[in-house]
């Protein structure tokens, strides 16, 4: 009777597994067909010289030429890489720090709430494709501005602080890449619209019970910030860096991406394009990993 | 801003307890007009930043361009002026970009909504094999850079070919660069502009659906596909919306995806990036001798038409936006 009722158990599930997999038909066959070849292509395209003929392209295998072209003879890629990540770790962190506390702010209830919400979630639209490069070509005018700033005398509140703290002396690099990020506080608003909105839904899971439990306990809202709301959305955390950083290495005012482009398009030289685009995003994964790895040693799950 | 100094309701968990005595009281409320206040004048910097270069870009597309060089205008227009709109508009060939734009973007984003759907349930609701492995392909697409394969593509559509089949009956790879055709096939298989952020989402959204729903409708009768149509989406309204926008604006203003496979058609997006040139061009054809534009004016032009682009997506944002804002944030992303 047992093994009756599991053979008909495992029918059914059989069954299921074939309409799942039926469910996922579009996607096992796009991946199939428009993301495996083409990446198993543009891996083995980047150890290739390749030239396009009429009608068709033939690959001669170059071995290593290409990644040796791109790191040593390029005069520019590996300086872009080297900035590229060093700009993406400060930018990253401060886009999460930013888009924490705004998703807590923004959960809070006030007045006015839904129109804060709405304008926030703006840059959704004002950082997405075209716009977003036109913003940073502008760099003539950018240009232009400071110098009628410069000319009129104009006293901003950062150049004063800066001023002061750096005559205080005091670690002054930190003091340097933080100005940086506060004069850059637009573009930093402006990349996180999406982890935003990831924060908000994340704190509306946890349930207000928690708080009550916790300011019963004593805690005061500030110690319940970091005990109860920090751990519940560790998690979340993980999603939002992860998002940032692919994010920030495929924005399309990327230096390294600007490259790749214009030796794909204007140099038409496919095989180094390749082999730039891929060393590029072995290095974004490995740099993923290893920091993905160590923020999930800390994501606290709750069951 | 209707939001100045109000008495917000304790959120974090409502740390003190009643006290009795009315100095805690008065301090407590002293307190929260204060949080109140800082958290007033926070938020009123900061969407003022958002919404500023917005404004600024208003201003200045209403200006002459004498008023654009004088430095008593600032921000109100002197000589007020829509020239520049229709100038941008001429430039761009907004209607025959616009009505282009329109139609590929709602097409493609229907599209990937309906592939990423069907997708995204089949992942939250259906145990199959290698699943785990498939999920982790969809991830692996949300990481891998277009420009990776991009290359390859260009390649693949050029000589595009489907076994060889084709090149055997014909003798030759059909060229499929210029036309629309290569990116519906990529859209229909779940491959196009973020989608694998789609399918995150909406099965982030299925999963949390309680399967003793699915099992009623089941014993009452229901199919799998009835199930799914009649249980399932109609619950699913608010991410598939903002999936939608969420699509509908991406591809709008796509550059990318829209000058390697939709390179002749006159799309918003491509036609905004190249908008300084066709300035150029424009007033040299206009003119006959060559000039080169000034940066202020250019700069003006630019503003206007990435307002015109800008344009449509805001009235659709704000139509959408209840909707859309809330649905994202009570979807609840686990891990």
């Amino acid at each position: 009777m047992k093994k009756k009722l599991n053979g008909k158990v495992s029918g059914l599930e059989k069954k299921r597994a074939v309409t799942g997999v039926m469910f996922c038909m579009p996607f096992i066959l796009g991946f199939l067909f428009f993301m495996v070849k083409p990446m198993a292509q543009s891996f083995y395209m980047s150890f290739c010289d390749v030239q396009v003929g009429p009608g068709q392209f033939d690959l001669v295998w170059a071995g290593f030429a290409n990644l040796d072209k791109a790191f040593k003879v390029d005069p520019d890629f590996s300086r872009f890489l080297l900035e590229g990540f060093a700009k993406m770790i400060v930018y990253s962190l401060a886009i999460m720090v930013f888009s924490f506390f705004v998703s807590l702010v923004l959960n809070q209830e006030f007045h006015g709430r839904a129109l804060v919400r709405a304008i926030f979630f703006l840059p959704v639209i004002l950082s997405s494709g075209v716009i977003l490069g036109l913003e940073s070509n502008n760099s003539v005018i950018a240009a232009i501005q400071a110098d009628i700033s410069d000319s009129l005398s104009g006293v901003s509140i950062t150049t004063v602080l800066e001023e002061v703290l750096k005559t205080a002396g005091v670690g002054v690099r930190a003091y340097e890449e933080v100005f940086v990020l506060i004069d850059n506080i637009y573009d930093i608003a402006l990349a996180s619209g999406i982890q935003i909105i990831v924060f908000l839904s994340g704190l509306q899971t946890i349930p207000k019970s928690m708080y009550e439990a916790a300011s019963i306990e004593g805690c005061t809202s500030w110690e319940s910030l970091w005990k109860v709301t920090f751990p519940m959305v560790s998690s979340i955390f993980l999603v939002n860096w992860v998002y940032t950083i692919v994010d920030f290495s495929m924005r399309t005012d990327n230096d390294v991406m600007s490259k790749i482009d214009d030796i794909m398009v204007l140099q038409l030289n496919y095989g180094l394009s390749s082999a730039m685009a891929w060393s590029y995003f072995v290095l974004t994964m490995v740099f993923l990993a290893i920091s993905s790895f160590i923020i999930s040693r800390r994501v606290y799950y709750y069951e | 801003m209707s939001n100045t100094a109000v008495m917000s309701a304790p959120t974090q968990g409502g740390a003190q307890a009643k006290p009795k005595m009315s100095v805690y009281k008065r301090r407590k409320i002293a307190t929260q007009f204060c949080i109140s206040l800082v958290r007033f004048i926070l938020l009123f910097g900061m969407c003022f930043m958002i919404i500023q270069p917005i404004l600024n870009k208003v201003s200045v597309s209403f200006m002459t361009e004498e008023d654009l060089y004088d430095p008593v205008v600032v921000n109100i227009p002197a000589h007020f002026t829509t020239e520049n709109y229709q100038l941008s508009a001429e430039i761009m060939s907004y209607k025959e970009a616009f009505k282009n734009s329109m139609i590929i973007s709602l097409t493609i984003a229907v599209l990937q909504v309906i592939v990423c759907t069907l997708v995204g349930y089949g992942f939250a609701r259906y145990d199959f094999p290698l699943k785990n492995v498939l999920f982790g392909c969809v991830l692996l697409m949300i990481v891998v850079p277009p420009q990776v394969i991009s290359t390859s593509l260009y390649l693949h559509f050029r000589f595009f070919d489907i076994f060889g089949l084709v090149r055997a009956i014909t003798g030759q790879a059909i060229n499929l660069r210029g036309s629309v055709l290569p990116y519906y096939m990529m859209s229909a298989g779940c491959v196009g502009l973020k989608n694998g952020l789609y399918i995150y989402l909406i099965r982030q959204f299925f999963r949390n659906i309680p399967k003793e729903l699915e099992e009623a409708a089941y014993v009452d009768g229901c199919g799998t596909l009835k199930t799914f149509f009649v249980i399932m989406l109609p619950d699913a309204k608010p991410i598939l919306t903002s999936c939608f926008l969420f699509a509908f604006v991406w591809q709008w203003t796509d550059g990318f995806y829209s000058s390697m496979f939709l390179g002749t058609t006159k799309l918003v997006s491509t036609s905004l990036a190249r908008i300084v040139d066709s300035l150029g061009a424009f007033i040299m054809r206009e003119l006959g001798i060559q000039t080169s534009v000034s940066v202020a004016y250019s700069n003006c032009i630019l503003s206007t038409g990435t307002l015109m682009i800008v344009l449509p997506l805001i009235i659709l944002y704000l139509f959408a936006q209840r909707g859309f804002v809330e649905s994202l944030s009570s979807t609840g992303i686990k891990m």
